[in-house]
C-alpha cells in the first residue's frame, strides 16, 4: 500500500513524481487540471495555457499532459527518446515576485536536495512558430542536465501579453530517470516497489511504443492526414468566422498534429513545412485573437 | 566627498549580456551625473549573474548652483518659435529673458540657473534615467509590469555617503514599487535571507561572507587557477579558452571547479566531437595529455559547495556527459558503415533553399564551379577536385551531422580517411567551409582551395540570382562572410584568379569590392586609397588590384606623390569649375591638346611629359609593374608647377587658345586616372 498522507515522503516511483508536483503546486494555489483530451505536442497546447495566457484574468493552474511528438519514435529502441511522454506543466498569471524560489521549492519537494546538487539557469529562449508564441527564461540545469523549461510568456498567438505568465514545465521521464538513476526510461519504476503489482514505464508503454511508431512513421495514411488539415483548417476558420474560438481552437491542434503526422510520414518537403507551420500559425492567431475578444468583453 | 552604492538585484541575468551591461550602467550614470553637475573621480561596475554593481566615489556631498544659457529666436520672430522657446527653457514670459545682440542680430536668450543643494536630491533621478536607458539585447516584461528588464528585478540598493536614498522604480501595473534601499541577499542556495549593507566595503565583504564573489575578474582567477591545480593533481594541461571562462564567469556567483572523467570506451570518437559536447553543450573545460592530444578528464564548475564534497554533482555530470557521448559513439560506429559516395542520393532529400533547389543540385553546381577554378590554381589535381567537390555535403546526411551540426566538415574528413580516400580530398572536405570568420584559418591545399571558392562563389551567386542581397544588418545567408572568405583564400594564397566570370552580375563585383574595402581598411590601409583604384573598375583580379594598392599608397607617402596630388588637384579644379559654368565643355576638351596651338614653353613641356609619362606607363602597366607606373609619374611634378605659375589658362580673349589649355590640363588628369582614380584621394 502506498502511503495515502498529504505529507507525502521523497517519491519512489513515476506515480508518486506527478502526485508530489500536483500537491506542490496545489499548495501553492494552482487549480489542479487534467489533461487535454486530444493529442498535442507539448502542454502549451492545452487550452489552459495558450488561451489562458492571454487577457487581463489572473490564471494559476498545473496539469500533466501527454506530449506526442510523431517524429520522436524510436519503436522503444531508444532509451530516451519517446513518441508519447508526459510533462507537467504550472502556469502562473501574472508571475508572482518569488516564483523562482517556488520552483525551487518544487525540486526540494521531489527530492533534489540544494545542498548536494548544482542547479543553474541557463539562458534559453522560447519560441513556438506554429502557435506564434515566444518568451524570455532560462533551462534549469541539475548537475548538467536540464530537468526544467522556464519561461516568461511575452507574446502568444502574435499578441502581447497583458499580464506576464511564469510557465514551468517538467519534463517528467527525464526527470524521473535521474532521481531514480534509471539508464532507461522504460526501467524507470511507475508504481511503487512495494504495491501488490509494481510495474515499470516499460509495462506500461513499451508496446505502445512499438506500435506508434510503426504507425506514425509507416502505415499512417497520408492521404487521410491531408484531407484532415485541410478539414480542420477550414472548420477553423468558420468557427473563428462565428465566435467561438475554443472549438475553433481544437480544429487548431487538429490541424498541427496532423501536420506533424504529416513530418514524421517524411511527405512534407522542407519547403512546404514553413508554410504548414505558419497555416498552423494562421489558425492559432485567429483563435488567440477571438478567444481575447470573449475574454476582453466579459472583464 | 562621498560614495554613491548601487546595487540591482535579479533573477539570473544570460552570462553572454553580463558585460556589457555592467559597462552600460556605469557609463549611464556617470553621464547622467556630469549632466546634473555632479562631479566625481572613480566609477566602478560589477556584475554577477543575479547582479549589477556600480561604486562611484569621490562624489561633493553638496552640489554648486550651475547656470546654463539657451539661445531663442530672433527678436520680432513669430509667436509659435517664442512660445516653443518660453516652455523649453521654463520661463513665463519674455520679461524673463533678455536681449542680446549676438552680432547678426538680436536674440532672446534665457539664463537658467538651477539651485545646487545637497547631491543627494538630484541622484534619483540620475538613476532612474540610467535605468530606463540601459540597453537589454533582449528584454521583457514580468507579473503585470509595464516595464521592461532583462528578467524580474528584484531589488534595489541606493546608498549615498551610507545613507540610503529617496526614491523607487515602479515596474507598472499593479506591481508594488522597488523601494531603494540598503538591502540585498547572497547566494541562492549557499546563503539565506536578506542582509543590510553601509557602504561598498562592507557591501564586497558581507556578499562574500554569503558567498557572493562580487569582482568577475576575481570569479574568473578563481576559476582558472583552481582548474588548473586540478589539471596539474592528475598530470594533465587544462585548455583555456577565455570565452568559456568568461560565459562559466558569469553563470556563477561562487564558482566551484570539480575534475570529472570521461569513460574510456568513448575516447576513440574523434575529439571535436568530445570537445562540441563537453565544451557547447555543457560548459566544461577540456584538458590535453603530454602527447597535445585530448585527455580523459574535463572540469566543470558548479555555483554551489556541495556537502558531500561535490561527488553527487560530478557522478551527475559524469552521467550527463555520457548520456550524450553514447549518441555520439552510435552515430560514429553506424556512420562508418555506410561510404560517402553511397550517401550522395540523400542529398536530394535535403532542400537547400526553396527557390535553390536541393543540396544535390548546389553540389552539382559546385563541382562544376571547383572544376573551373582548379584550371587557376597551380597544383590542384582534378580529379581530386571532382571527388571532394562531389562529396563536400555528403556528411549533410550522416546521423553524427545530424545530431550535432557544427561538426559539418569535420565529420566528412573522417568518414573519407577512415574509407581510405586521399588525404588531400579528405582535407578538402574538412576545410571547405573555412574560413568560417576573420580568425578562422584559411584554407591552403589546391584541392581545399577550389572546393572552399567553389563553396562560397556558388552561395553568392545563387542568393544574389534570386534577389536575396544582403541590406543593412540583414545578412540571412551569411553572404558577407563568404565574400570575405573568397577574399583571403585568393588574396593569402596569391591566386591570380579573375573573379568575373565568376560572378556573373556586375553589381556582385561592387559587393566585393565593397567587402575588400572594409577588409583592407581593417588592415589599416587607407580607403581612399583603395577607393582610387577600385573605382577605376574592370580590375576583377585581386592579387593585381590589391598590389595597385600598396604601389598608391607608397607613392602617396613619398614627397614627389604628395606634390604631385597637389598639382593635380589644381588641374582638376579648374577644369571642373570651368565644365560646371559651360556644359558641353567636358565633350569639347576630350582628347590630346593642339600641340600647334601651345604657346608657351611650360605648356610645351608639360605636353612633351605627359607624351613621355603616357610610354613609360602603358608598359609598366602591362607588365603589372606598378610601382614603376607610378614613378614615372614623378617626372610630371616640375613643369606642372611652372606651368601654374606662368601660363593663365583662362584667357578670355582667345577661345582657341583657352580651350587647348584646358584640354592640356584635362590630360594631366585623364594620364593620371589612368592608374589611379586620384580625385578619391583625400589630401
Amino acid at each position: 500500500m502506498s502511503n495515502p498522507s498529504a505529507a507525502r515522503g521523497k517519491p519512489t516511483c513515476f506515480q508518486e513524481l506527478i502526485l508530489t508536483l500536483q500537491d506542490y503546486w496545489a499548495a501553492q494555489g494552482c487549480l489542479i487540471l487534467q489533461p487535454f483530451d486530444m493529442e498535442m505536442g507539448a502542454g502549451t497546447f492545452h487550452t489552459a495555457t495558450t488561451l489562458r495566457a492571454l487577457g487581463p484574468k489572473p490564471w494559476y493552474a498545473a496539469y500533466v499532459q501527454p506530449s506526442r511528438r510523431p517524429g520522436d519514435g524510436r519503436y522503444g529502441e531508444n532509451p530516451m527518446r519517446l513518441q508519447h511522454y508526459y510533462q507537467f506543466q504550472a502556469i502562473l498569471k501574472p508571475s508572482p515576485p518569488d516564483i523562482l524560489e517556488r520552483y525551487l521549492g518544487s525540486l526540494q519537494a521531489i527530492g533534489i536536495d540544494t545542498t548536494l546538487h548544482d542547479i543553474r539557469f541557463v539562458e534559453d529562449d522560447w519560441e513556438s512558430p506554429t502557435l506564434g508564441a515566444w518568451g524570455l527564461g532560462w533551462e534549469v540545469w541539475c548537475d548538467g542536465m536540464e530537468i526544467t523549461q522556464f519561461t516568461y510568456f511575452q507574446q502568444v498567438g502574435g499578441i502581447e501579453v497583458d499580464l506576464v505568465a511564469g510557465e514551468i514545465t517538467y519534463g517528467l521521464e527525464r526527470l524521473a530517470m535521474y532521481l531514480f538513476d534509471k539508464k532507461s526510461v522504460y526501467y524507470l519504476p511507475y508504481n511503487r516497489a512495494d504495491s501488490d503489482v509494481p510495474l515499470t514505464y516499460g509495462d506500461v508503454f513499451l508496446q505502445n511504443e512499438r506500435e506508434q511508431s510503426a504507425y506514425n512513421f509507416e502505415h499512417a495514411d497520408t492521404g487521410m492526414l491531408f484531407r484532415h488539415f485541410a478539414d480542420a483548417e477550414t472548420e477553423c476558420g468558420q468557427l473563428v468566422e462565428k465566435k467561438l474560438p475554443l472549438p475553433a481552437y481544437e480544429q487548431c491542434i487538429k490541424a498541427s498534429h496532423a501536420f506533424n503526422l504529416l513530418d514524421a510520414r517524411g511527405v512534407i518537403s522542407v519547403a512546404e513545412r514553413q508554410s504548414y507551420i505558419l497555416r498552423v500559425r494562421e489558425l492559432a492567431k485567429a483563435c488567440c485573437e477571438t478567444w481575447l475578444a470573449t475574454q476582453k468583453a466579459a472583464a | 566627498m562621498a560614495e554613491l552604492l548601487l546595487e540591482l538585484l535579479s533573477e539570473e541575468i544570460p552570462a553572454r549580456m553580463q558585460t556589457r551591461a555592467a559597462e552600460d550602467f556605469k557609463r549611464l550614470i556617470c553621464d547622467g551625473l556630469k549632466g546634473a553637475g555632479i562631479g566625481f573621480e572613480t566609477a566602478r561596475a560589477f556584475v554577477t549573474p543575479r547582479r549589477l554593481a556600480l561604486v562611484v566615489d569621490g562624489i561633493p556631498a553638496v552640489r554648486d548652483d550651475v547656470s546654463e544659457e539657451k539661445r531663442g529666436p530672433r527678436v520680432g520672430a513669430p509667436d509659435q518659435a517664442v512660445q516653443g522657446f518660453l516652455k523649453g527653457a521654463g520661463l513665463a514670459s519674455l520679461d524673463q529673458a533678455e536681449k542680446r545682440d549676438t552680432g547678426k542680430g538680436e536674440f532672446w536668450f534665457a539664463v537658467i540657473t538651477k539651485k545646487g543643494g545637497p547631491t543627494a536630491d538630484a541622484l534619483g533621478a540620475v538613476i532612474d534615467g540610467a535605468l530606463k536607458a540601459l540597453p537589454w539585447p533582449k528584454s521583457m516584461k514580468w507579473g503585470s509590469s509595464t516595464m521592461q528588464w532583462v528578467r524580474p528585478l528584484q531589488s534595489i540598493v541606493a546608498l549615498f555617503d551610507g545613507k540610503v536614498l529617496k526614491g523607487e522604480v515602479s515596474p507598472g501595473g499593479k506591481m508594488a514599487p522597488i523601494a531603494f534601499g540598503a538591502t540585498t541577499r547572497g547566494h541562492r542556495f549557499l546563503s539565506t535571507g536578506t542582509f543590510e549593507v553601509s557602504s561598498f566595503a562592507d557591501y564586497q565583504e558581507k556578499l562574500r561572507a554569503a558567498h557572493v564573489v562580487l569582482d568577475a575578474a576575481e570569479r574568473k582567477s578563481i576559476i582558472l587557477d583552481g582548474a588548473r591545480k586540478l589539471c596539474s593533481d592528475v598530470q594533465v594541461t587544462l585548455n583555456e579558452d577565455e570565452g568559456l571562462l568568461e560565459e562559466v564567469a558569469g553563470l556563477t556567483e561562487w564558482p566551484v571547479p570539480m575534475l570529472g572523467a570521461i569513460d574510456a570506451q568513448f575516447m576513440d570518437v574523434p575529439p571535436e566531437v568530445l570537445i562540441v559536447s563537453m565544451k557547447v553543450h555543457l560548459r566544461f573545460f577540456t584538458t590535453s595529455g603530454a602527447d597535445g592530444k585530448l585527455a580523459n578528464r574535463f572540469v566543470v564548475v558548479a555555483n554551489n559547495v556541495a556537502r558531500d564534497g561535490g561527488k553527487t554533482i560530478v557522478a551527475g555530470n559524469e552521467r550527463v556527459l555520457r548520456g550524450r557521448l553514447a549518441d555520439a559513439k552510435f552515430f560514429w560506429d553506424q556512420d562508418r558503415k555506410t561510404t560517402l559516395e553511397s550517401r550522395l542520393p540523400g542529398l536530394k532529400q535535403i532542400v537547400f533553399h526553396a527557390k535553390l533547389g536541393t543540396q544535390a543540385e548546389r553540389v552539382e553546381r559546385i563541382v562544376r564551379l571547383a572544376g573551373e577554378i582548379a584550371r587557376s590554381i597551380p597544383g590542384a589535381d582534378a580529379a581530386a577536385v571532382e571527388q571532394a567537390a562531389r562529396l563536400c555535403k555528403a556528411d549533410l546526411v550522416t546521423g553524427m551531422v545530424g545530431e550535432f551540426p557544427e561538426l559539418q566538415g569535420v565529420m566528412g574528413r573522417y568518414y573519407a580517411l577512415g574509407e581510405k580516400l586521399p588525404a588531400s580530398v579528405a582535407d578538402a572536405l574538412g576545410d571547405h567551409y573555412a574560413p568560417a570568420g576573420p580568425n578562422d584559418r584559411c584554407p591552403t591545399a589546391p584541392v581545399s582551395i577550389a572546393v572552399a571558392l567553389a563553396d562560397k562563389l556558388d552561395a553568392l551567386t545563387s542568393f544574389w540570382s534570386i534577389g536575396e542581397k544582403p541590406t543593412g544588418s540583414r545578412d540571412p545567408f551569411a553572404l558577407r562572410r563568404a565574400a570575405l572568405g573568397v577574399i583571403r583564400i585568393v588574396v593569402e594564397n596569391k591566386l591570380q584568379l579573375p573573379l568575373r566570370p565568376f560572378l556573373k552580375a556586375d553589381d556582385l563585383l561592387s559587393f566585393f569590392a565593397e567587402r575588400l574595402k572594409v577588409q583592407m581598411r581593417e588592415k589599416g590601409v587607407r580607403h581612399d586609397v583603395v577607393d582610387a583604384v577600385v573605382s577605376l573598375g574592370g580590375e576583377d583580379d585581386l592579387v593585381r588590384l590589391l598590389a595597385r594598392v600598396e604601389a598608391l599608397q607608397a607613392f602617396l607617402g613619398t614627397d614627389a606623390g604628395k606634390n604631385l596630388l597637389t598639382a593635380y588637384g589644381r588641374a582638376a579644379n579648374i577644369v571642373r569649375a570651368e565644365e560646371k559654368k559651360d556644359k558641353g565643355l567636358a565633350a569639347r576638351i576630350a582628347g590630346a591638346p593642339d600641340a600647334a596651338l601651345l604657346e608657351q614653353a611650360e605648356e610645351k613641356s608639360v605636353a612633351s611629359a605627359l607624351d613621355e609619362v603616357a610610354r613609360k606607363v602603358k608598359p609598366a602597366l602591362a607588365a603589372e609593374d606598378f610601382a614603376g607606373a607610378m614613378a614615372a609619374f614623378a617626372g610630371l611634378r616640375g613643369p606642372i608647377d611652372a606651368l601654374f605659375d606662368k601660363v593663365t589658362v583662362n584667357v578670355t580673349n582667345r577661345p582657341e587658345i583657352r580651350l587647348n589649355r584646358l584640354k592640356l590640363l584635362n590630360q594631366i588628369r585623364a594620364t593620371m586616372d589612368s592608374v589611379a582614380d586620384f580625385s578619391k584621394i583625400e589630401g
